[in-house]
């Protein structure tokens, strides 16, 4: 039988994974996107969890609206990310060091 | 076995599996399409969750719009694989250690709270639509969110275009305000010289 912990279990992996990736994919901008998207997945799998044992509508409110936010950021990422790579001709996050940080 | 629990780490292997193809990858291309495998896997786990509205949604916008974004992106720029790829093995071991010491937190966390005794059960919820509910709690007690919501994709979309938009100097464009200020001196120029004797058209 299918218990709380069981989605639960499911989201903690997903988002471990996503943070795995993060620092596997030191040099590659994209891949980084991609595990940012990972992780808000694993949000998004526990706050429906939540929502559907607690019987309350409003996990699923902020699964909406953290797709809405998620993809904003997606937008603005990539278009980012097109204008470095046509500046630069690369994507390399460590040669993006510009600003000397 | 009963077909929820079949069903349920069916897709959760997949899901977890394209998650791991995703970070592992080679090719960015490859990682994009096993990010639409994970993404499709999670909404057929929250159709499991009866959140229909916000699993088509996640397939129709997130897989739909969003990914072939990030395909498009990844096609349309010319990376240097190989020097992308530096540093992956380096950095193997912490990323590892960090990720299973993470994931045994969390583990601990999730499995002594109790959570495991409340045990999914279809049909609690009688018989409401989700799609139904959701717009109700959208539009009522979340309106203004919702609205600042929208605002945000706007913002969004005038972010992208304009980040991305440029004035290329070898094409060649019109400039409607150039163009109704021109005057008659600066198109036509008249130019005096003597009339030519036609010598053969004489003689005809």
């Amino acid at each position: 039988m299918l218990t709380l912990a069981h989605f639960l279990t499911l989201g903690a992996i997903l988002f471990s994974i996503g943070v795995a990736g993060i620092f596997l994919n030191r040099k590659n901008i994209i891949i980084l996107l991609m595990s940012i998207e990972l992780m808000l997945l694993a949000v998004n799998m526990n706050f429906i969890a939540f929502s559907r044992f607690l019987d309350n509508m409003d996990g699923q409110v902020f699964v909406f609206f953290i797709l809405t936010v998620a993809a904003a950021e997606a937008a603005i990422g990539l278009a980012i990310l097109v204008v470095l790579f046509r500046n630069r001709q690369t994507i390399d996050v460590e040669e993006i060091d510009r600003l000397k940080g | 076995m009963p077909i929820v629990e079949i069903v349920f780490y069916l897709f959760g292997t997949v899901l977890l599996a394209s998650a791991l193809c995703v970070v592992t990858a080679r090719n960015p291309v490859y990682s994009v399409l096993f990010l639409v495998l994970a993404f499709f896997s999670a909404a057929c786990i929250w159709l499991l969750l009866e959140a229909e509205f916000l699993a088509i949604v996640l397939v129709l916008v997130y897989v739909g719009a969003v990914m072939v974004l990030f395909l498009f992106v990844v096609m349309m720029l010319d990376i240097n694989l190989a020097q992308v790829r530096a540093g992956f093995a380096r950095y193997l071991p912490v990323g590892i250690l960090v990720a299973l010491a993470m994931a045994a937190q969390l583990f601990i966390l999730i499995w002594t709270r109790g959570l495991e005794t409340q045990v999914l059960v279809y049909g609690s919820q009688g018989d409401i639509s989700n799609t139904r509910e959701l717009g109700e709690w959208l539009f009522t007690r979340y309106l203004y969110p919702f609205e600042i919501a929208g605002m945000i994709l706007l913002v969004a979309i005038v972010a992208a275009i304009s980040l991305t938009h440029r004035r290329r100097p070898e094409t060649k464009y019109q400039d409607p305000s150039l163009q109704v200020q021109i005057k008659r001196d600066e198109r036509v120029r008249l130019v005096k010289m003597d009339a030519v004797e036609d010598g053969e058209g004489e003689e005809r």
